[in-house]
């Protein structure tokens, strides 16, 4: 691992100490939302793939009613019936904040308040296969609309996974051991700078004390 | 307040019309794309899209993932249920934990 290019010193050495605390409390923070992100995500996942196959079953049925109901009326007379609806949806859509990832909550609003008044057609020139699809559409609508609001929030929450799981794992093996690495790097550095000027003190200290001796010895009137 | 689209080919989406939601028929290929922007430019808070639109248009499916609107669902349509919407939610467990442990039974 790569020491950051920095000059070793004590003010150098102070600032990555702080940085490294910084750091090492990020990587614990980022970990449990990551944690905490997956265990909300895993919950999402189980309860969209219930609600998928509810619907793909459900939308099977429906379909095969409207295929069936196309056979049997002609095109024209399916399209009176269906193009002009009585019915009006439109969404309430809020957010939901989970683990700062915002996700979509929808609450649907329909125009006729009454369930069964949603028959744009009467019921005297269309089959009854195209009444259960209609009906059974309606009914289904909730459900769309949750699965819609979940898959959403199982796509935002994977990415968002994605994001936090790169950034712990580049704090924890990449950003934290360099730092380690360089403060002990110029930890090390003052001490040898330490050493190195204590032993020329002691070098200096030792050539003065020799100096004086051997003056003493030529002089020896000074005395 | 946002409105729901559905696109698809007219066989498989025009029972939505009768339940209120706004459909967009798209029975050429080539014009999938050109629809989709459309869709996503009148700024649909969901879109509902047959699965075999859906496979034309996943490049364009992917950049509205990243954002939070708009929502879109892969729904089966007439020709019946080719697996895209559970591709998809496998391809985010995938993404998400690293291997899918939710969808391989």
């Amino acid at each position: 691992m790569a020491v950051l290019n920095v000059n070793p010193t004590r003010m150098e050495l102070t600032r990555l100490k702080k940085q490294l605390t910084t750091a090492v409390r990020g990587h614990k923070l980022l970990k449990d939302k990551r944690d905490e992100l997956m265990r909300q995500f895993l919950d999402t996942i189980r309860e969209t793939k219930t609600l998928r196959e509810e619907f793909e079953e459900k939308m099977a049925d429906i379909n095969a009613g409207f295929v069936l109901s196309s056979g049997l009326m002609s095109e024209q007379s399916l399209d009176t019936a269906l193009l002009c609806p009585k019915q009006e949806v439109t969404l309430k859509a809020g957010v939901k904040n989970i683990m700062s990832v915002d996700i979509p909550v929808y609450d649907i609003k329909t125009r006729t308040s009454d369930e069964s008044d949603i028959f744009s057609y009467g019921f005297a020139s269309t089959s009854f296969e195209l009444d259960d699809a209609v009906s059974g559409l309606a009914k289904l609508l909730p459900l769309m609309l949750r699965l819609a609001e979940k898959e959403k929030a199982v796509k935002l929450m994977a990415s968002e996974i994605e994001k936090t799981r790169r950034r712990v794992n580049a704090l924890e093996h990449v950003l934290i051991p360099r730092y380690r690495e360089t403060i002990h790097f110029i930890a090390g550095k003052l001490e040898e700078n330490d050493r190195s000027s204590r032993a020329r003190l002691m070098k200096v200290k030792d050539m003065i004390a020799t100096q004086q001796i051997e003056y003493k010895k030529s002089h020896p009137e000074a005395m | 307040m946002v409105k729901i689209a559905v696109l698809g080919d007219t066989e498989s989406i025009k029972g939505f019309a009768a339940v209120g939601l706004d459909i967009f028929p798209c029975d050429h290929d080539d014009d999938a794309p050109s629809v989709f922007k459309r869709i996503v430019d009148a700024d649909y808070g969901v879109i509902y899209i047959t699965e075999h639109m859906a496979s034309l248009l996943s490049k364009e499916i992917e950049k509205t993932d990243e954002c939070l609107t708009p929502s879109v669902v892969p729904i089966p349509g007439a020709g019946g249920n080719t697996g895209i919407g559970t591709a998809r939610l496998k391809e985010a467990v995938e993404k998400a934990v690293g291997s899918d442990i939710i969808f391989n039974k």
